[in-house]
């Protein structure tokens, strides 16, 4: 250590350039020897994400590729963007795109605003006790898996179950809707049934940045004469004007995705025209009908349509709110 | 501090109608849940007559017994215990590792890793790259295709991160004079005292688990090896529920239907978490609002 110090101090005799370099590196790779629990530690997540992420990544080249299942990714043919051709000559292709941005824009507009009012309403709920309690109850079927949810609704939706029950002792109907085998009304159970499930869920997030709101302001509107309504548009709206801003960036980059587990559990034969969406199709044609490469090449679209929202999204709200994800 | 101040008559009529819309929100929120419970405690023949709502009309607990009595059942449902605890305990401590080592300042290469990890969330291979890696890696029907592919994500390491860079530099230099090194302070001072994220991160682990029906679905053909999720995803969304009737040993109880035992297994696999939840509420508020502000 002591040789290096001339080099360090700039003295004129003593070590050149070369032996500070060595020396420089000799301090790094001693340094990186008594972290070397630590790089193990961060290397091991480094390697799992290779194997994990990156390889799949790689294996997107199939997409360009013919690919068949016996023999090795590097040796099929290359075909250019003959799957993607294939794609959109498909007579699916309307009807996927439809269902996948019918249901995405569905959800945005009425699943992505009610959980902000939810949160803002319940806000408003004076006692504590009370307020815990919705909260617990709201959260618990986000709790319940898709397949559970499926098993409920067919139970509630079925010719016997109880909403034609209802509809039926109300005179809205003649006879009873087997609601599942019916394209037309797919859309709103599914709507309807996410909501039913992430509201409270979803809400977590913006009652939390409203928690951390200073009471203050809301003291100093009292006095000014604000009222209630008044103190969540001024107050309460924009203090959590940043969580809804990312939190809708993220909702329209997910826009192509519709909720895969739930459209599987929920979708059947009967109902197939209105419940193929993109997510629905990959699946189908891959893992189903065993056409890797083209399922890879209408899933990488997919991916790419998806990035190309999120920096949109990202772009956009920037302009609009000076809040982005990056 | 809001009860000393006199309301006027709008706030009042607010506040009543807010509250009859939150307990709206409550009775619509609980009462299919409600319905499913009543209907599998009822007795299986009597409840095909419909009309039960609010209460069991004839209660029995034959369907349950049955399920507890059945073989397939109860395999599925060790498998799923078994996929939620280890998997959960794997991933926690794995991501956490990870997550510790990059949180600390001075390690080198730091950026690298970070920025690997980043890309990830943005881009990925989709289904079938990641299936034809799980069935390279020969992992088709093995059980460890619940755990090692689960075991890390990126997104839960960030919400540790922030976490872990809170905790003060004293509490590790004083483990490293009494000659412990990186790993066993991990293990031994971080993760103890990282228990609210833990917890979270465990939870959020703990339901992807148990809630869980596509990797069994797809990765997985020998049926002992299915979780109970997968199970039911083949009984009850393929609404095929006879099979199900008829995997049963022979000489089951009476008045047992295939649609009595869709609801057992439903309200089984599904009260384990519903019991669970509720405990862990504070913790996971708390790691969501961790979690977002990332951004």
């Amino acid at each position: 250590m002591k040789t290096g110090t001339g080099a360090a101090t700039g003295r004129t005799a003593g070590p050149g350039p070369a032996a500070f370099r060595r020396e420089r590196r000799l301090k790094w790779l001693k340094k990186l020897y008594g972290q070397r629990y630590l790089q193990a530690m961060a290397l091991l997540g480094v390697a799992w994400m290779i194997v994990f992420n990156y390889i799949p990544m790689y294996g997107i080249i199939i997409a360009f590729k013919e690919f068949d299942i016996i023999f090795p990714i590097s040796q099929a043919p290359w075909v250019g963007l003959d799957h993607f051709k294939e794609f959109f000559e498909d007579d699916n292709l309307v009807n996927v795109i439809r269902n996948t941005l019918g249901i995405s824009l569905i959800k945005l507009v009425i699943g992505f605003p009610l959980p902000i009012i939810f949160a803002l309403l319940l806000n408003e709920v004076r006692s504590v006790l009370f307020k815990k309690s919705i909260q617990t109850i709201s959260y618990l079927p986000h709790f319940l898996s898709w397949v559970i949810l499926g098993g409920i609704l067919a139970t509630w939706l079925s010719d016997v179950g109880i909403v034609n029950k209802v509809l039926l002792a109300l005179n809205l109907i003649d006879e009873p809707i087997t609601y599942l085998a019916e394209p037309q009304y797919f859309w709103s159970i599914v709507v309807a049934s996410d909501i039913w499930k992430e509201l409270g869920w979803s809400a977590i997030i913006y009652l939390a940045a409203i928690s951390s709101v200073s009471p203050d302001l809301y003291e100093a509107a009292t006095i000014d004469g604000a009222g209630r309504f008044q103190k969540i548009w001024s107050i309460t709206l924009p203090a959590i004007k940043g969580t809804i801003a990312i939190l809708f960036i993220l909702a329209v980059s997910g826009l192509l995705n519709s909720n895969f587990d739930q459209i599987l559990v929920l979708r059947n034969s009967l109902n197939d025209s209105a419940s193929s969406v993109i997510d629905i199709y990959v699946y189908q044609t891959g893992i189903v009908d065993g056409r890797y490469s083209y399922s890879t090449a209408v899933g990488l679209l997919k991916s790419v349509i998806a990035l190309g929202l999120l920096l949109g999204a990202n772009y956009v709200t920037k302009k609009l709110n000076n809040t982005s994800l990056f | 501090m809001f009860s000393l101040k006199r309301q006027t008559r709008g706030e009042a009529v607010f506040g009543l109608v807010n509250g009859l819309l939150m307990l709206i929100i409550c009775f619509v929120t609980l009462y299919p849940i409600w319905y499913v419970l009543v209907n599998a405690f009822n007795d299986g023949t009597d409840a095909m007559r419909g009309g039960i709502y609010w209460w069991p009309r004839k209660f029995s607990l034959d369907s349950f017994v049955t399920v507890f009595r059945s073989d397939g059942i109860m395999t599925a449902m060790g498998i799923t215990v078994a996929k939620t605890v280890v998997g959960t305990v794997v991933h926690v401590l794995f991501t956490a590792m990870v997550a510790y080592a990059v949180s600390r300042g001075e390690l080198i290469g730091r950026k690298l890793y970070m920025l690997i990890g980043t890309i990830t969330m943005f881009f990925g291979g989709g289904l079938i790259p990641t299936y034809l890696l799980i069935r390279d890696l020969g992992m088709l029907d093995q059980f460890l295709v619940y755990i090692i592919p689960a075991m890390f994500s990126f997104f839960d390491l960030i919400i540790f991160l922030s976490f872990f860079r809170e905790i003060p530099a004293g509490l590790e230099e004083a483990a490293k004079i009494d000659g412990a090194n990186d790993f066993s302070i991990f293990l031994r001072v971080v993760i103890p005292v990282s228990m609210p994220v833990v917890a979270t991160i465990a939870l959020f682990h703990g339901v992807y688990q148990w809630n869980d029906y596509f990797t069994g679905m797809i990765y997985i053909n020998n049926t002992d090896l299915q979780p109970i999720q997968t199970y039911l995803y083949r009984v009850v969304a393929q609404s095929s529920s006879n099979q199900m009737l008829a995997s049963m040993p022979s000489g089951v109880t009476v008045g047992v239907t295939s649609q009595s035992l869709k609801l057992a297994t439903m309200v089984v696999t599904t009260a384990p978490i519903v019991f669970v939840y509720p405990f862990l509420q504070k913790y996971f508020v708390k790691g969501f609002m961790i979690g977002s502000i990332k951004g």
